[in-house]
């Protein structure tokens, strides 16, 4: 195989390069490969042209290829997908392919990752350059040749006229060590295409298939090259010192509390924003935490105690209260309807909490900025240090490097643009990392919800009328890589002057359901700037929460009607033949079945008989969908009756999410994301008292261990629709839609396996045990 | 500062620094060594452990001035250019997602089959249960495991 590109040689050496020497621009790809060692450019840093090929790929003699694609693998193997889409296209084997990503000055801006994107959106114009380019080395062959393309065949890069088996030629011997010099059109990066058209599914031969990832060799002997590991000579080591209370005011460093500290550099101060910077890492931790710094704390409590956060939500006026969906006219059918059943849910603020905190470094040699990071959105982090330090673009480039999950707007956001920050006021190249209590406590958080559930059943057990009133406490929500919102910026006081609205999600299901209202109503605490219940993008935003109430909800309204949960679920989806374009209804169905067939579900009323032994044990169901993705899963749960303690033993997930591209891929990325919720759902809470943050590490903001890892995980991959007269799917994305129903599962199964229902997210042991006293169970 | 000799991955290494700095500094920042990462300072996650004598250590709470044995990183737990089994086993299970906090898995898991070579599922979960991961691939750790106890007790072949 080979090396994804030789960064780590590029490392160890670009320090020693960028001093004193001035190369031109990198202007694409082409040009970037023929650099030892890549990526010694000094600057500026031009944006690769997505409009040439030679910008996406570029083929060797030795007949290997190597592609630059702007997006970032936060460990879900879409580089190896990426891979196999590409080397599909253009016929060549997998394992002569490279593949270079998120590097703002050789790669072409596809905006980083996010929203599981990757495969559904930005796969199709690496698939349609590929195919472009197979397109130009056929025509080159035809001509070398003399024959026509279309007596060409092409096979793992060689291309031979059919016929005449001596007449061959590799792509190495077409283009190896030139230019394609071909122009591609498209208004847009996602809209890039030469003239050549796609395989058809049935033509593709490495998609389907499950190459092992191309990444996993380096993280397991220690060769991966991480932004944590990003060194240059010169480098020195900053500590954030954070307000000891939100919305605290800086009023005075005393800079000899630390100046006796053998390698102490600086301190830097702007507004409410203090670093300490030292030549030595360990000597730049301990001036963080010696330098006597005086704080005023805020008049007002900047928020209510978690505690105390959702009578504070529901009785809060809302900030923005979006137009309700609404179908039929529920409150009538509420009036006529048999049996009303009410209920409310709460899922509070949870973290990203990286298991590596937030870190970047940044080198302002040459008049430059280069920084190494993380982040999955590489592209938004140049654009915003640029305009934060007022640079222009070409002048910044950001080299994406592996890191810890990067499951949403992380605080490798911040980071970065701390480390430019610092790096400009020194001089020199500086490196950040958080500490375990700052990522614990100030990266950015989930919003907590408070949901309100009504449902109306008419007198046969058949839902009539559904009501989801949700409260999300999103003000203020922080983007990626905004200049005005990332916490530097908070801190320091250039931020915008309106906050944005945030949102409050309502569920996605396609239950048929005749009289429907779906409200949601953003809210905000006492503070919004310069505060660590900050909100912004974890994992399937809002997805989570809303699904908890939805589907926690459906599961009650099915215990009322004394009808099976699955049965239920799937009368409301039979309840109509309509369906929209990608079939999502018929969808639905299909995943539901699958996930009932797979775990091998007996259909009956929850709860089962109450139990009478230590253990009580339930399974519970929930689906839900994401963009064109759906899921349903099933979770069986064990709950301790002596101590509360919920293990989920068994798991399910049938998915769809149309062409799959690496179905052991898909598998791990499927598991991930289940288990990330199932972390959500059994253990994670953002707490706090009035004025901090007080879970700042894994002892008071517990997460998913090994003890708690279910003793069987079935994924089953379900591509499609069961009625094979409709087109074939192309491929969605597969990062967060699991996540989505877990909680669900898990409360449903709780309530089958003691009759109890948790409303109140997380399940930890102590709320689980009180629940069940509280029942006498 | 003062002069500190450590045995590390089979090698004598001399640095200066202050005798308190945590061990993870020093094979990071002074030894070049990336396997261990930084990932509490509280010696809660893992993330840093290396073996020390036969036991997985946590080098974000280990001061260097006290560490008196042999120290072994990822980097040398197989000759170079060779793999562990337990390495060839997580990339056999693809057991990694963003693969940051791997290496506390894996030196974990090697202290774990070293003292217990055939651990049940319930040993794996206890001893492995204070290294965290927060991509939680630990049903694939946790498999990966197995499968290396097997290729180690010779009971399968290496595929």
């Amino acid at each position: 195989m080979i090396p994804c590109t030789d960064r780590r040689t590029f490392l160890k050496t670009s320090g020693m390069l960028v001093v004193g020497l001035r190369m031109a621009g990198v202007a694409d790809a082409f040009e970037a490969s023929s650099q030892q060692p890549v990526g010694a450019a000094a600057g500026p840093y031009p944006d690769p042209d997505f409009h040439q090929l030679d910008a996406w790929i570029v083929i060797r003699q030795d007949n290997s290829a190597t592609f630059y694609v702007g997006k970032t693998d936060c460990g879900q193997g879409t580089g190896t997908a990426f891979r196999q889409m590409m080397a599909d296209e253009l016929d060549m084997p997998f394992d002569k392919t490279a593949c270079v990503m998120g590097r703002t000055d050789m790669t072409v801006d596809q905006g980083g990752s996010g929203g599981s994107d990757a495969i559904q959106v930005d796969g199709w114009p690496m698939r349609r350059v590929a195919a472009e380019a197979r397109r130009v080395l056929l025509d080159m062959a035809s001509a070398k040749f003399a024959v026509p393309a279309d007596r060409l065949s092409v096979a793992d890069g060689v291309v031979a006229v059919i016929g005449d088996p001596s007449k061959t030629v590799t792509y190495g011997e077409l283009v190896g060590g030139k230019r394609f010099n071909v122009t591609l059109s498209g208004r847009n990066v996602d809209a890039t295409t030469g003239v050549a058209k796609v395989k058809a599914v049935q033509d593709l031969k490495l998609v389907g298939q499950s190459p092992q990832r191309y990444d996993i060799p380096s993280k397991v002997d220690a060769t991966a090259l991480w932004a944590v590991d990003a060194t240059v000579p010169g480098m020195v080591h900053a500590r954030n010192v954070k307000p000891p209370v939100a919305g605290a005011k800086l009023l005075s460093v005393d800079e000899s509390s630390v100046r006796g500290i053998p390698g102490f550099v600086k301190v830097v101060t702007k507004g409410n924003y203090v670093a300490v910077v030292c030549e030595r890492e360990e000597q730049a931790i301990r001036a963080a935490r010696q330098l006597k710094v005086n704080w005023q704390k805020p008049a007002a409590s900047p928020f209510p105690a978690s505690t105390d956060l959702f009578d504070y939500m529901r009785s809060a006026t809302p900030t923005s209260s979006p137009r309700p969906v609404v179908v039929g006219n529920a409150e009538t059918a509420f009036a006529g309807a048999a049996r009303i059943v009410e209920a409310s849910y709460e899922v509070p603020f949870q973290g990203h909490t990286a298991i590596g905190p937030a870190h970047a470094m940044a080198d302002p040699s040459n008049g430059q900025m280069t920084i190494y990071s993380n982040d999955m959105k590489s592209y938004g982090m140049r654009n915003g240090v640029a305009q934060f330090l007022q640079m222009p673009r070409e002048n910044v480039r950001v080299l994406w490097q592996e890191g810890p999950q990067g499951y949403g707007r992380t605080a490798a956001d911040d980071a970065g643009f701390e480390a430019a920050f610092l790096a400009r006021e020194i001089g020199r190249p500086v490196r950040v990392q958080w500490m375990r209590d700052e990522e614990t406590a100030w990266d950015t958080k989930g919003p907590a919800y408070a949901v309100k559930m009504r449902g109306g059943l008419d007198a046969e057990g058949n839902l009539v009328a559904l009501d989801y009133e949700a409260r999300a406490a999103d003000y203020n929500h922080v983007g990626y890589n905004e200049p005005d919102t990332v916490l530097i910026a908070q801190l320091i006081g250039t931020r915008r002057a309106t906050p944005a609205s945030g949102s409050a999600a309502t569920p996605s299901d396609m239950y048929a359901i005749p009289h429907r209202r779906m409200a949601g109503h953003v809210v905000q605490l006492p503070l919004i700037w310069e505060t660590p219940l900050r909100t912004g993008n974890l994992r399937d935003p809002n997805g989570p929460q809303s699904t908890f109430a939805s589907e926690s909800f459906i599961d009650e309204l099915a215990a009322a009607a004394k009808a099976d949960p699955v049965q239920f679920r799937l009368m409301l989806l039979t309840a109509t033949a309509n369906d929209d374009d990608g079939f999502r209804r018929a969808r639905s169905i299909a995943v539901v079945k699958a996930a009932a067939e797979t775990f091998g579900w007996d259909p009956r009323p929850s709860p089962k008989s109450r139990p009478n032994g230590r253990t009580a044990t339930g399974r519970g169901f929930a689906y839900s969908f994401r963009g064109q993705t759906i899921v349903a899963e099933i979770a069986e749960v064990e709950v301790n009756r002596d101590t509360g303690r919920v293990w989920v033993k068994r798991l399910v997930c049938a998915h769809d999410c149309g062409l799959v591209i690496n179905p052991e891929g898909l598998r791990r990325t499927v598991e991930g994301a289940m288990m990330h919720a199932l972390s959500r759902a059994l253990h994670e809470e953002v707490a706090f008292d009035g004025e901090k943050v007080t879970s700042v590490d894994w002892t008071s903001s517990p997460t998913l261990t090994h003890a708690d890892t279910p003793e069987r995980i079935d994924v089953v991959i379900v591509n499609g629709d069961p009625n094979p007269k409709r087109p074939d799917l192309p491929h969605y994305g597969a990062g967060e839609a699991a996540c989505k129903p877990m909680i669900a599962a898990v409360a449903n199964a709780i309530f089958d396996a003691t009759g109890v229902r948790l409303r109140r997210v997380p399940f930890r042991n102590a709320r689980v045990l009180a629940a069940l006293k509280a029942a006498s169970v | 500062m003062s002069k500190i000799s450590l045995k590390v991955n089979g090698t004598i290494r001399t640095v200066d620094v202050e005798p308190s700095v945590p061990l993870l500094y020093v094979l990071r920042n002074d030894l070049g060594l990336h396997g261990p990462h930084f990932g509490c300072g509280l010696g809660q996650c893992g993330a840093c452990a290396v073996i020390i004598d036969g036991i997985a250590a946590r080098s974000c709470v280990t001061p260097v001035s006290t560490v008196k044995g042999e120290i072994t990183t990822l980097e040398g737990l197989a000759p170079p250019g060779k793999l562990h089994p337990l390495q060839q086993a997580w990339i056999d299970e693809q057991a990694p997602a963003c693969g940051f906090c791997q290496n506390g898995q894996i030196m974990t898991a090697k202290a774990l089959l070293d003292r217990n070579p055939n651990p049940t599922d319930a040993q794996i979960r206890d001893g492995m249960n204070r290294t965290l991961c927060r991509c939680m691939t630990y049903y694939r750790i946790q498999a990966a495991i197995k499968r290396a106890a097997k290729v180690i007790s010779g009971k399968e072949a290496h595929a």
